[in-house]
């Protein structure tokens, strides 16, 4: 082996420009292997928007569909329920729905497009279970106490939420409860997952 | 001997065409490019196929998005059993049913193209006859005794089949050609060019990838052909050591 | 930028001092030294890791999306290919690679047939080779049937009717390998834990042992001369370079070259005309109507051929299986001292480029349909396919050779002369007698077995030409490696 006349620069380079462009290559594999992983075809098309009947749903009533395999909660509360949500301020950790749990159409009050029904997505925003509906009359069976004002109480890990999935203080779960995109396509007919906006999910 | 230095000949330069010897084919290569002939195609095929075949592995929306075809425009024209565009495209009839009255349950297309072939669907679509001793009233040149009625006989007319003259007594009579008898919607010209569109969908069909697939793979090359030339300096900066 | 090299070097220190790590990177790459004059032929063995790590890979990814089930299988593999984001990427990488790995592989034996790398001391390294071979066939073969096609369904079906061929225990392994008295959702679902459990732990396995054996006695070369003869001062071969860099830069070439290719195929023509993905396996599976014209895959076809050559069952079977068994004796059929085809007699050229003839057309010959000429010229290469085994231990077989060998000898001549005059006296009493007056000679004789017994003849003349029994050395290899 002749060991003059090695251009140890040359070298150094040719291996930089190897293993540049040979590990841009590698990451461009990466991306389609990765890609694979998202939702297919068949998922979006399961979880594209979809039209719910909510007519049939009586005042104190909260009925549960399904939307891209989750629980879509829709409760129509009466006049005392709808009552109770501006008493509770000072026991929730996020009254004026600031944060982004719902699309801008729904950061109100009652956190709806129409006061009396409420759409939600049923999943809890501390590790995903699915909270149970405990109106006021069922608040001592659930040992909830005679404060208790009707809401969700999640059995994993014990998260309280309103009449308008707002999280109280206190509990484990950081967030209100997810509303999603959704709108009236009649009185009684709603798309859950998608809105006039272009908006999806 | 002669026919043994022909026969290794063949052998080696074109051993696969020996599966196909004996069948009259007509030639078509599908053009995937033209993307109007592909929405023809399409309406083609969504009228006249898809009420007993099913193409149960393509959606509608994916359809709409290759082909360039709007929404609305594709809820309004394309899709009857159906207004989800996510759903694939299924058929309205019962198979068990359908069985019943044609013989065989109707196939599914999705990959028909691709275990046929684009020159055998044309040969297909453009050689119906009239045969009187079949129930369908009709036969086929690429797929004898078809089950299939000749489903685009409006578009076509109808076609009897011409015999060769020298056939002798007892032999069955080979068909040279096949002649238009009564005509249909379409002249002889319009309708080659209708089959042409379907043919072209259908290897859409079969494979919805292939024109991005070919266009990626340009890419690829093009990036393999840099870092070649990239590792073959390489590979002689070190080697000058050997050398 | 110092004190990251230092901070790196410290850890590595720390892993060393746990595990053999630098002893593993010098033993396998820095300090193992290969004769520096590989040629085209010593790209395959990288080249068949590299396949192995796409079809690995590939595999995975394959598996998170398909169902193994009659009803769920043809329909996952379009899911895949129209569905997920990309699958139609993967899957073509995993159909084209398994083509791939028999090409890479088979070039990589086809090396060792020219420069004699199954030669002493590399016996065991061929053999452990030969088993990779065969798991491959099996992975090959139960893979095929996951796509749940006309071709996959009724490729299965012939494949395991060949087990069922077997006296007495046939029928039995039959229905023990389908689990179902057919082809049918159990055997499917069973092929797919061999294809993606199975069988790729035995071939990762296999391969690490064949890796290990070559590292242990060292790579042969183009001129089949051991390089750990003539070492330097420190033990380092001088006709060694060290694997590291200088082999990983020149297989880097080899791999990109590779990928060119492969990336082609898979971009611009996944199907291979037919040949990587069969026109009929897009149909789905029907257990009651046989495709019309039924081949192997590619890579079976010259075996396929064999079995299609002989008119018994069983004699098919056994032939097939002889076929592949005759390479793991080949360390034991060669005994010439000299390993590169460089210095060896034209009597060796003459036979591997025979048996090279025979099983290329054998591979075409599996892919035609039956035809009475294809057949003839199918027996007549399988012949050839076999004589070279037999071949090897004579023309390698010194002349004094005594015992086993001489009988062995003897035999093999008897038994290619039975054979030429077997068919020669069944072509004579072919030839209807009564026809002979009317057609004219020459249009009597121009039949296949005319030129099958032709050809038979002037094969056992050439063997008797050649001696039997010499050295078939031309030239003596030089001690140390040729080198420009």
């Amino acid at each position: 082996m002749n060991e003059q006349g090695i251009d140890l620069g040359r070298r150094r380079f040719l291996t930089t420009a190897a293993t540049v462009v040979g590990g841009a290559g590698a990451v461009a594999t990466a991306v389609p292997f990765i890609s694979t992983l998202t939702p297919s075809a068949r998922a979006r098309a399961i979880g594209a928007p979809v039209e719910i009947e909510i007519g049939a749903i009586k005042p104190g009533e909260l009925q549960v569909f399904k939307w891209q395999g989750k629980p879509v909660w829709v409760l129509h509360r009466d006049e005392e329920q709808l009552k109770s949500l501006p008493e509770l301020h000072a026991e929730v950790r996020d009254p004026g729905s600031e944060e982004a749990q719902q699309p801008e159409y729904a950061r109100n009050e009652h956190r709806s497009i129409k006061p009396e029904y409420l759409v939600m997505v049923g999943l809890c925003t501390h590790l995903g279970c699915s909270p149970t509906y405990v109106p006021r009359a069922d608040a001592q069976a659930r040992g909830l106490g005679s404060e208790w004002k009707g809401g969700f109480f999640c059995p994993c890990h014990g998260s309280r939420f309103d009449l308008a999935g707002r999280v109280f203080k206190d509990v484990p779960a950081p967030r209100n409860l997810l509303v999603p995109r959704h709108q009236y396509l009649s009185d009684s007919r709603v798309l859950v997952g998608g809105d006039d906006s272009g908006g999806v999910a | 001997m002669k026919r043994a230095i022909v026969m290794l000949l063949a052998l080696l330069i074109h051993a696969p065409a020996w599966a196909k010897a004996g069948e009259q084919m007509l030639h078509y290569e599908a053009d995937l490019s033209n993307q109007q002939s592909l929405q023809r195609g399409a309406r083609l095929f969504v009228n006249y196929c898809l009420s007993c075949h099913s193409a149960s592995f393509m959606r509608y929306n994916r359809m709409g998005r290759d082909l360039g075809i709007p929404d609305d425009v594709l809820k309004a024209n394309l899709m009857f059993g159906t207004d989800k565009t996510g759903e694939t495209m299924a058929v309205a009839m019962n198979p068990q049913e359908a069985a019943q009255w044609f013989g065989v349950a109707p196939p599914d297309l999705s990959v028909t193209a691709r275990a046929r072939g684009a020159s055998w669907l044309y040969t297909y679509f453009m050689t119906f006859y009239r045969d009187p001793a079949r129930p369908t009233g009709v036969n086929n040149l690429a797929f004898k005794d078809v089950a299939m009625p000749h489903v685009l006989w409006e578009l076509q007319g109808w076609q009897r089949p011409l015999y060769s003259e020298e056939a002798g007594s007892g032999a069955t009579p080979t068909i040279t050609h096949l002649e238009l008898e009564s005509p249909g919607l379409l002249d002889q010209e319009g309708y080659r060019r209708a089959v042409q569109d379907l043919v072209n969908f259908l290897v859409y069909l079969g494979e919805p990838i292939k024109l991005k697939r070919q266009a990626i793979g340009g890419w690829v090359m093009a990036y393999l052909l840099v870092l070649l030339g990239i590792v073959y300096l390489l590979k002689r900066e070190f080697w000058k050591d050997v050398h | 930028m110092n004190s990251v090299v230092r901070t790196l070097t410290g850890f590595r220190d720390w892993v060393d001092a746990r595990f053999p790590l630098m002893q593993l990177w010098n033993d396998h790459l820095a300090r193992y030294y290969a004769p520096k004059n590989f040629n085209f032929w010593y790209y395959f063995g990288s080249l068949a890791m590299l396949v192995l790590v796409i079809q690995i890979v590939t595999g995975i990814w394959l598996t998170m999306n398909y169902k193994p089930g009659a009803d769920l299988a043809f329909a996952s593999v379009e899911y895949i290919m129209r569905d997920v984001e990309w699958g139609w990427w993967i899957r073509y990488m995993h159909s084209t690679g398994g083509s791939a790995f028999f090409v890479v592989v088979y070039l990589h034996m086809y090396r060792a047939l020219l420069y004699g790398s199954y030669k002493q001391p590399r016996e065991l390294l061929w053999v452990i080779g030969m088993f990779i071979y065969l798991t491959l066939m099996g992975e090959a073969f139960f893979g095929y049937l996951l796509p749940w096609g006309q071709m996959s369904y009724w490729g299965a079906q012939v494949i395991i009717s060949l087990f069922g061929a077997l006296p007495w225990i046939g029928d039995d392994l039959a229905l023990l390998i389908r689990g179902d008295f057919v082809v049918s959702d159990v055997t499917l679902n069973r092929f797919f834990s061999f294809h993606v459990i199975a069988l790729p732990l035995l071939l990762c396995g296999l391969v690490g042992a064949h890796l290990l054996a070559l590292h242990e006695v060292g790579s042969n070369n183009p001129d089949g001369v051991e390089i750990k003869k003539h070492k330097d001062a420190n033990g380092v071969p001088l006709d060694g370079i060290a694997f590291h860099p200088y082999y990983t830069v020149k297989d880097l070439v080899g791999a990109v070259v590779f990928l060119i290719i492969f990336c082609a195929v898979v971009f611009f023509s996944p199907e291979m005309g037919g040949y990587f993905l069969e026109h009929a396996n897009f149909v789905p599976a029907d257990p009651l109507k046989t495709p019309e014209h039924i081949a192997p895959v590619w890579y079976f076809t010259p075996y396929y051929a064999i079995l299609r050559a002989i008119p018994n069952q069983l004699g098919g079977v056994i032939a097939m299986g002889s076929a592949t068994f005759m390479f793991f004796l080949l360390p034991w059929l060669d005994r010439s001292p000299v390993k590169s085809i460089r210095y060896r007699g034209w009597r060796y050229r003459v036979a591997l480029a025979l048996f090279t003839l025979s099983f290329l057309i054998l591979g075409v010959m599996g892919v035609q349909p039956v035809t009475p000429e294809f057949t003839w010229l199918s027996r007549f290469c399988a012949i050839v396919y076999f004589l070279y085994f037999f071949f090897l231990l004579s023309i390698t077989t010194p002349d004094d050779s005594r015992g086993f060998v001489r009988y062995y000898k003897l035999c093999l001549r008897g038994l290619v002369w039975a054979l030429t005059v077997g068919f020669t006296y069944s072509w004579i009493k072919g030839l209807p007698a009564n026809e002979l007056d009317k057609t004219p000679l020459m249009d009597k004789l121009d039949s296949p077995s005319t030129y099958f017994v032709i050809a038979l003849l002037l094969l056992a003349a050439l063997i008797e030409t050649f001696k039997f029994y010499r050295q078939d050395v031309d030239a003596i290899p030089p001690e140390r490696v040729r080198w420009s």
